[in-house]
């Protein structure tokens, strides 16, 4: 697979995934829905190894841990952001612009 | 041999880990039968308020401002009997170097780990505190993990959650999530175990006593600013460490006058380890989850003794709704031209109902803001909410079904802070921890403990502990 698109190179920051307990070894004072999934932890670091998506991966972490898991996602960023329009929220400063000083304000 | 890491191996030696992890020997300050001495553990581990001070002026944490709340205060006097209508105050803790009063607790443990020669440090949190330990250990030049519990089954992460992994990689921290579900302590346990690192915890004697600043600071700005103590302090309230630590330092001012008001979130019905309900809240902290079952039983921490023991101080816990916070959010931003919160804005929302039954000249202090961004946000929050079902609507936030809706008020005349019976929320105290007595027997220091601990009298607790069939000695 060397040269292919599908590797990714060692060194690379990625994402991956590792189930630490299956739903057989959860918890016991769980609530039923939690117990019925396993218990998964993600960590990010660069590859040690080259490696594939959903394949077997090794990463070193900021701390210089060696974590292994399922690489998951390449140069994993943010995308959280304000969310969307919320009509509700227009009226609330509405409704106290003009509770408070009057119809003529912003009213 | 290698070391077994199995979950079983690495539960099993809790109590060694948390000793190498802390430097803290707890079994010196316990006491025979059920107790344990927790002024003497706050004494001699912790630091004395001189110190705290110089240590978080050197990262520049603390002395943060305090604003009054003029818009706020009119318009709860609109809604006030004649007379009525304390005057609103914020102190803004977001101007602390990580967004929040957090940055106190973190300067003070990251600082005694440093003392103590660690080479990094860990904490385990989904909330402010990551990102403040994240700041500190970047002041310090310590290596810094943050386990999180972040992300459902299907891979879907809180916003707000989501925010603060972010900022605690800003600071150069690494991250580790997790799913949902209390096992997240076996990796938190087993990452200070594999690394060697400080455990700075939320609930040690030094990450208290870091707190104990703000409720100095904000007696001397108000003996400053208006001659007196506030009369009602408002914390928002979770583990129980801001309430606490506010309080104390309250008390070492000499404020011992000003009530301490605890107010959570009510998020009652919601299951705090439910894969499914997770993503169904819409606040991740300062809520009933972890307010009650860390009121009644503060031991349930990542330590030994928690230093983080809120009945002591509380007098009075009340409660708001999603829907109210929310709200008053947004009253904050549009009535003062501050964007902070949201979670934060919990004590807010209380304080709004609370000044309404407080005189005119009186004074009510919210003693807390935290930071608002991108995940963190009214607008992120709400927006998230919808898209998990929930539904936001305009009406009697009194109807609230927790999980179901969102409702804001009709009118900010129905802003409500709804009183916890302390009685109730005391008995169930005593019940948890007189349990583990002996024999159910109780020695007679045991019930001095109990009185202390919850702010109490010797009759009450007496009077409690027969009902549940105990003997004294």
């Amino acid at each position: 697979m060397k040269g292919s698109d599908f590797v990714i190179r060692k060194g690379t920051w990625v994402k991956i995934e590792q189930q630490v307990l299956d739903n057989t070894q959860r918890a016991p004072q769980l609530p039923d829905d939690t117990k019925k999934v396993p218990f998964i932890m993600w960590t990010k670091g660069f590859l040690v190894e080259d490696a594939e998506m959903k394949g077997d991966a090794t990463v070193e972490t900021l701390t210089g841990r060696q974590v292994s898991g399922t690489l998951m996602e390449v140069e994993p960023s943010y995308e959280h952001d304000y969310g969307s329009y919320i009509p509700e929220l227009i009226r609330i400063g509405k409704d106290l612009r003009k509770e408070l000083w009057g119809g003529d304000i912003n009213g | 041999m290698a070391k077994d890491f199995s979950y079983e191996a690495v539960m099993s030696r809790r109590p060694e880990i948390m000793k190498a992890s802390v430097g803290i020997d707890y079994s010196l300050f316990e006491q025979d039968g059920i107790g344990f001495d927790y002024e003497r553990m706050m004494k001699e581990t912790g630091y004395t308020l001189a110190e705290m001070q110089e240590i978080q002026g050197q990262t520049g944490v603390g002395n943060t401002p305090l604003f009054e709340m003029h818009n706020l205060t009119a318009l709860a006097r609109k809604y006030a009997p004649k007379g009525k209508g304390a005057r609103i105050f914020i102190k803004d803790e977001a101007g602390n170097p990580s967004g929040s009063f957090k940055a106190r607790r973190a300067a003070n443990a990251v600082y005694h780990a440093k003392k103590l020669g660690y080479k990094g440090v860990i904490a385990a949190t989904s909330g402010n505190y990551g990102a403040a330990v994240a700041s500190q250990a970047a002041m310090h030049g310590l290596k810094c993990i943050i386990v999180q519990e972040c992300y459902d089954s299907h891979y879907v992460g809180q916003p707000e959650i989501i925010e603060k992994a972010r900022k605690c990689e800003a600071y150069g921290a690494e991250v580790v999530q997790t799913s949902v579900g209390p096992e997240l302590f076996y990796i938190f346990l087993k990452l200070l175990e594999e690394t060697g690192y400080f455990n700075a915890s939320l609930y040690t004697p030094f990450g208290i006593a870091g707190v104990e600043t703000l409720g100095y600071e904000i007696a001397m700005q108000f003996r400053e600013r208006e001659g007196k103590d506030p009369d009602v302090v408002v914390c928002t309230n979770a583990g129980g460490g801001n309430l606490t630590g506010t309080a104390r330092g309250l008390i070492k001012a000499g404020a011992v006058e000003t009530q301490v008001v605890a107010a959570s979130v009510d998020l009652t019905g919601l299951h705090m380890a439910s894969d499914t309900d997770f993503n169904r809240k819409s606040f991740t902290t300062g809520h009933t989850g972890f307010g009650m079952p860390f009121a009644t039983n503060p031991d349930r921490s990542d330590v030994p003794r928690s230093a983080a023991r809120s009945l002591r101080y509380m007098d009075r816990y009340v409660l708001v709704n999603q829907g109210e916070v929310f709200y008053m959010t947004e009253a904050l931003a549009q009535l003062q031209g501050l964007e902070r919160g949201p979670a934060g804005n919990t004590a807010l929302a209380a304080a709004f109902a609370l000044a309404q039954e407080m005189d005119e000249n009186q004074i009510i202090l919210v003693q807390e803001t935290e930071y608002t961004g991108a995940g963190k946000h009214i607008q992120a929050q709400l927006t998230f909410a919808r898209e998990n079902g929930i539904d936001i609507f305009f009406g009697n936030p009194e109807d609230e079904v927790k999980g179901k809706n969102i409702i804001l008020p009709e009118h900010p005349s129905m802003m409500k802070a709804r009183d916890v019976d302390m009685n109730k929320l005391r008995a169930s105290y005593i019940k948890n921890i007189a349990a583990k007595a002996e024999d159910k027997v109780l020695l007679e220091e045991d019930i001095i403990f109990l009185v202390q601990e919850t702010k109490s009298t010797e009759e009450f607790v007496l009077a409690e502990v027969k009902s549940l069939g105990y003997q004294v000695r």
